[in-house]
């Protein structure tokens, strides 16, 4: 075949005219088989089949093996790897700056649920547009190995420390505080993992996604609950998901009885086939109920638990102007030479 | 002197002693929550209507009501706007402070008191005059629940009489503060009234000082420094305000959220900026990162206890070189006791504020009308060098009221640095973000969003090449540093010029900045007069220090460094930046107790140590 003279067919494109290519980002250095690698591949291919333009995106990340990610993906994109727990505020920061740049934030489950906590919670609360992507592993991978505050009870240290500290369900918390889009998934769930990051960028509000991610070096022993194996075994999902974007006009049969349809801010569609009869994604009190039998039962929960396309993102709710705030021109940032004569004239 | 109590009905009508015009201190003694603030505003301004030079001072507690308070007026034609030590006249209306009051007044002083408190006899070295607040109040507001606020201006009636304020500027200053509110500009002209009313026929006038009319504050405008920032704020281009509250800081932001209301709405109806309440001090930094990475105008205002929680950002931003503006309103130290009173404590901390090796510029405005002009400089500064300025005012300059000429519309066009646009990128080809193209220093940056394929670069902190590649070998990281270094010396020749009163010929330097530059106008004055001694005077306005600051210390022997700390903050900074010959030559006037600086204790303390 390699001998046969054929025409090397045209690279394959997108609808922006980009190739996978052109998402791709810097070799990794993470451990080979660490979970956040598959996670960055996911999200290449999430944008590359969005046809997302890679200038728009910005990848803030706070400190830790998963907050270095963002440097192995989508190199035509910003990047900033703030400081440890603190992306939330430096995605705000740049997201008020300029209104049109899709955020995709990196963290990790100590980057989040310990030092970031407070950060994190209050970003919930805003409903700022962005995605947010905890690469959980409940562990910190970097500083080598130690139990995260999303470690499960009972669950086992390489060194045999077992955790006795119940986890901080970081999706339950981010239901209830006002996030618009929220689900688990699994690094190596390659289909819904693909769904649901094609579904957030279609989203626009704050789209949390807690995703496992096993850290091979530090946590996929016997024991450990955050393991590759623990995951075959426990994951539940709630939905079979697909994902229709709005300029895909594929009409696929589905039974509306056996399936919900989600409408999306742009059209598009996310189709939700119930796996659990009567789990409805959009009754935040019962999400909450159900991640919580979840917990009692033993078994990792994976799915969109939450979905509002309803509530004001905060752009909409600090009525900000169109144009990006970063580059409004002098005439329009600084006001005229007569109301500060008004000004002056009445503190006079 | 002889008792001098003058009682209802019991005039002495004793010798008039020598008058003392327009030169005088008038202390309100209160309790916070009393609502005093409108009656000394009122007087303040009076004062200042007839033209008389006037400052006013509000010593308070951190509390909401019930602690006490004093608001210090003082009145002064040679311009003299700095802090009185004695106070020559005292109104007490707090029972709990009314003796140590009285007591620490030098003798000669004059007091008004309510008359149940019955202070006349602690002293007899003090002119006293008694009000019966409770019965002039309660027939010009009958609202008994008014009355509590309504009795402050009694006082105001009582001292203008004695002092000769012209009733028909108080009644101006009344209608200007109550502005649309008619009912309760008429109940407080009333109880103004009345209290100059019984003054005229009860009390007779025993104390020399005098207001009279003077031509010196034409044309000028009365603000506070938070409200002179804030207008300086909005027309500096401000877009991404962060900010969580603590005093004295909250006014500025809270001025400014009025004014980019009124100022900063497009014809859309939408707004031209953001202002976030953030959860804590390191997400308001955090923001202001974000935003300035991403190309807004991005700003914070804050205290030391914010400042120290900015820390680690401080320094993420002072490697990644991302542009942003921190007011720091200095007050005294941590936690509860003295944050409401002023300081210059933040200066050597937030110079070098974080880890590893980081130094940053600092703005130190002295008057209102810097405040509005340091703005300017200030987004200016942080966008040309890629780096966060602060602007190290104070709670004296930030929260209480001061006399300016009219501020300056700036003639300058909003500079923005080293940003390339798609349109360079395509001329270029690429860029290195970190690397020195123009010897200054300053890499060029791109924002996020330029529509380009060659825009993104990777930003994080310290390890890092040219390219903004990731890099741990140390000869990147050695240039990299020395780079940032190279930005912060060529700083040294933007940031604002000191402001130098110089002869030449003498060989005593002063040297001080912010807002004891007012004490030391006074002071210098003193030791003219009093002593024979000129001393020369530098007022530091920035950090890194520019060239005069060297040359001033090459040219005196002996410079005293004054300020308002225990530690000496900006003679340690000066000490790190002159040469080792000169360091011999620096001398400390160090002075912190929460009052803001007066110009007696600089003299005294010059004095000993000139041993005169
Ligand atoms: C202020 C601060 N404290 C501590 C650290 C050290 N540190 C670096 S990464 C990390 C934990 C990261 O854990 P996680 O977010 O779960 O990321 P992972 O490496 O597991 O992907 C810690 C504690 C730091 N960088 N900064
Ligand atoms: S240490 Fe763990 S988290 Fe870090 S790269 Fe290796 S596998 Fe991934
Ligand atoms: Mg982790």
């Amino acid at each position: 075949m390699a001998t046969t003279p054929t025409s090397t067919p045209p690279p394959k494109t997108n609808r922006i005219g980009l190739t996978v290519l052109d998402y791709r980002g810097g070799k990794t250095t993470l451990c080979a088989g660490c979970g956040h690698n598959a996670i960055s591949e996911r999200i290449i291919d999430a944008m590359y089949e969005m046809g997302v333009p890679p200038e728009r995106v910005i990848k803030p990340s706070g400190i830790g093996c998963s907050s270095k990610s963002p440097a192995y993906f989508m190199s035509r994109s910003h990047s900033f790897n703030a400081v440890h727990g603190r992306m939330p505020s430096v995605a705000t920061g740049a997201v008020l700056a300029n209104r049109r740049l899709i955020a995709l934030g990196v963290s990790g489950d100590g980057d989040t649920a310990s030092i970031g906590i407070g950060q994190f919670v209050h970003l919930m609360r805003r409903n700022l547009p962005i995605i947010y992507i905890i690469e959980d592993n409940g562990v910190y991978g970097l500083t080598k190995g130690q139990f995260s505050a999303t470690a499960d009870l009972g669950s086992k240290l390489k060194t045999g420390v077992i955790n006795d500290l119940p986890p901080i369900d970081t999706c339950a918390l981010a239901i209830s505080l006002g996030a618009t889009f929220v689900g688990r998934s699994f690094s190596g769930d390659k289909k819904q993992l693909h769904s649901m990051l094609k579904a957030a960028i279609a989203h626009h509000g704050t789209v949390m996604l807690d995703v496992v991610s096993p850290c091979v070096t530090f946590n996929d022993h016997e024991g450990s609950t955050k393991s590759y194996k623990y995951m075959k075994d426990h994951e539940e999902p709630l939905q079979d998901i697909t994902f229709v974007p709005a300029f895909e006009e594929i009409n696929v049969e589905y039974d509306p009885g056996a399936t919900l349809e989600v409408t999306m801010h742009d059209g598009s569609h996310l189709r939700l086939r119930k796996l659990e009869e009567d789990y409805d994604p959009t009754d935040k009190i019962n999400a909450i109920k159900r991640l919580g039998e979840a917990h009692d039962k033993n078994e990792v929960l994976t799915g969109v638990f939450y979905v509002n396309t309803q509530a004001p993102n905060f752009i909409e709710m600090l009525n900000i102007t169109d144009e990006p705030l970063a580059t409004l021109p002098d005439s329009v940032v600084r006001p005229g030479r007569e109301v500060l004569e008004k000004a002056m004239e009445e503190l006079r | 002197m002889a008792t001098t109590d003058v009682a209802p009905h019991q005039a002495t009508g004793g010798v008039q002693p020598k008058r003392v015009v327009n030169n005088m201190s008038l202390q309100v003694a209160t309790v916070n929550g009393s609502g005093s603030q409108s009656s000394n505003t009122v007087l303040l301004r009076s004062i200042f209507q007839m033209g008389v030079p006037v400052s006013g001072k509000n010593l308070f507690p951190s509390n909401i009501a019930g602690l006490p308070t004093w608001y210090t007026i003082r009145a002064n034609k040679d311009g003299y706007i700095a802090r009185k030590k004695e106070i020559d006249f005292l109104v007490a209306m707090n029972p709990e402070t009314a003796q140590e009051d009285v007591m620490s007044l030098d003798p000669g002083a004059a007091v008004l008191y309510d008359e149940p408190l019955n202070l006349s006899k602690l002293r007899n070295d003090l002119i006293f005059y008694s009000v019966p607040y409770d019965k002039l109040v309660a027939p010009v507001c009958p609202e008994a629940k008014l009355r509590k606020l309504v009795r402050n201006m009694i006082y105001v009636g009582v001292v203008a009489r004695l002092l000769e304020i012209d009733m028909a500027e108080v009644e101006k200053a009344i209608r200007r503060q109550f502005a649309k509110k008619v009912k309760a500009a008429n109940l407080n002209m009333a109880a103004v009234q009345a209290g100059f009313d019984y003054a005229a026929a009860s009390l007779t006038k025993q104390d020399p000082y005098l207001i009279q009319r003077m031509d010196k504050t034409r044309g000028k405008i009365i603000i506070d420094g938070n409200s002179a920032a804030a207008l300086g704020c909005m027309f500096a281009g401000v877009t991404v305000v962060t900010w969580y509250p603590i005093t004295p800081s909250s006014s500025l932001v809270e001025t400014l959220i009025d004014y980019l209301k009124e100022h900063r709405i497009g014809p859309d109806g939408k707004a031209t900026f953001a202002v976030v309440q953030a959860e804590d001090e390191l997400a308001a930094i955090g923001m202001v990162v974000g935003a300035g990475w991403a190309g807004a105008r991005s700003m914070t205002a804050t205290a030391g206890p914010g400042i120290s929680l900015m820390s680690e950002f401080a320094g993420l931003a002072y490697y990644a070189e991302v542009p942003g503006v921190i007011w720091d309103i200095q007050r005294v130290g941590p936690s509860t006791g003295l944050p409401t009173r002023t300081s210059q404590g933040d200066i050597l901390s937030t110079a070098f504020l974080s880890h590893g090796d980081t130094k940053h510029i600092l703005l130190i405005p002295n008057s209102v009308a810097e405040c509005f002009s340091m703005a300017q400089d200030a987004f200016n500064l942080a966008e040309q060098f890629q780096t966060l300025v602060f602007v190290m005012a104070d709670l004296d300059l930030g929260m209480n009221n001061w006399m300016s000429d009219p501020f300056e519309y700036p003639t300058e066009p909003i500079k923005r640095g080293k940003v390339l646009s798609k349109e360079d990128l395509e001329r270029m080809g690429g860029f290195a973000r970190y690397k020195d193209v123009d010897g200054d220093g300053v890499g060029y940056r791109t924002l996020p969003g330029t529509d380009h394929p060659a825009a993104a670069y990777f930003t994080r902190g310290t390890g890092h090449n040219e390219k903004s590649q990731y890099s741990e070998r140390p000869d990147d990281f050695e240039h990299n540093m020395e780079r940032i270094n190279r930005k912060f010396e060529t700083a040294r020749s933007f940031v604002p010029r000191p402001e130098l009163m110089s002869n030449g010929k003498t060989k005593v330097g002063i040297i001080a900045y912010g807002t004891s530059h007012w004490a030391i106008l006074e002071s210098r004055d003193q030791l003219r007069k009093e002593y024979n001694i000129e001393a020369d005077y530098l007022r530091i306005r920035a950090y890194p220090f520019t060239r005069e600051v060297h040359e001033f210390i090459e040219q005196h022997d002996r410079v005293y460094v004054v300020e308002q700390n225990r530690d000496a903050q900006m003679q340690s900074l000066l000490k790190l930046d002159v040469r080792p010959e000169l360091v011999m030559r620096l001398r400390s006037i160090a002075h912190i107790h929460g009052l803001p600086l007066d110009a007696r204790s600089v003299t005294d303390e010059l004095i000993s140590m000139e041993g005169k």
